[in-house]
């Protein structure tokens, strides 16, 4: 899939140093292999909009970013529920067939699945090609 | 980017506008614009910013741009220890 994760939150990097010894080296062996990013005083956090300044901390925001550097998806959820990450690799997946066939891929999409060929001709019959079943 | 020297202090770096000094944003001044688009939007450029970071048993500074050409997840997540 070929994609380059970071993360971050308002620790420092010292946390983020002891958090990968004594708590992610024993859920994945070695630890993540990513950079752990130290957004002090939130600076980055702000610039997605992700900065609770109540709390002072990053909420929970994923953004998808393609090789011409431009966001693709965007997701931010209270920090109570945790992502899903299939929803994330089918993201990739579905922008990387887009940018490299032309073709967009319809609600429900997955690998396999039927994709649009957007034009005139299917102005309006989009009903032939696409069922409501298909979204799930 | 390896890091020189240790210390206990560090600047948080944070985002990059590629604005100058004296390019302050005015209502006068067109550049104002550029500083506007630093709020993430999708379909948009992703604001660029630099940062320490842990990866690996090491400190190091990098830049998001440092991985333009490739696709990026970047994740925020509210605290090292936290629950969820």
């Amino acid at each position: 899939m070929g994609v380059e994760v970071l993360a971050a939150s308002t620790d420092s990097r010292f946390t983020h140093k002891i958090w990968q010894e004594e708590e992610l080296g024993k859920m994945i062996p070695g630890g993540v292999p990513y950079p752990m990013i130290a957004d002090a005083g939130g600076l980055i956090g702000k610039a997605y909009g992700v900065y609770e300044e109540l709390a002072g901390v990053d909420i929970r925001g994923r953004f998808l970013i393609d090789p011409d550097f431009v966001i693709r998806a965007a997701e931010i959820l209270t920090p109570e529920v945790g992502r899903n990450v299939s929803e994330l690799f089918r993201q990739v997946q579905a922008f990387q067939h887009v940018r490299k066939t032309g073709e967009v891929t319809p609600s429900g999409w997955t690998p396999g699945k039927p994709t649009l060929k957007p034009g005139p001709e299917l102005a309006g019959k989009v009903w032939k090609e696409w069922k409501p079943d298909m979204a799930f | 980017m390896a890091e020189k020297q240790e210390s206990c202090v560090k600047p948080a770096g944070g985002p990059i506008s590629g604005e100058t000094p004296e390019a302050v944003p005015s209502p006068e001044n067109p550049k104002e614009k550029e500083v506007a688009a630093m709020t993430a939007r999708v379909g948009r450029e992703a604001p660029d910013f630099e940062a320490t970071v842990y990866q690996n048993g090491a400190f190091k500074n990098i830049k998001l741009s440092d991985y333009k050409g490739k696709w990026i997840t970047l994740c925020f997540y509210p605290g090292d220890f936290t629950f969820v």
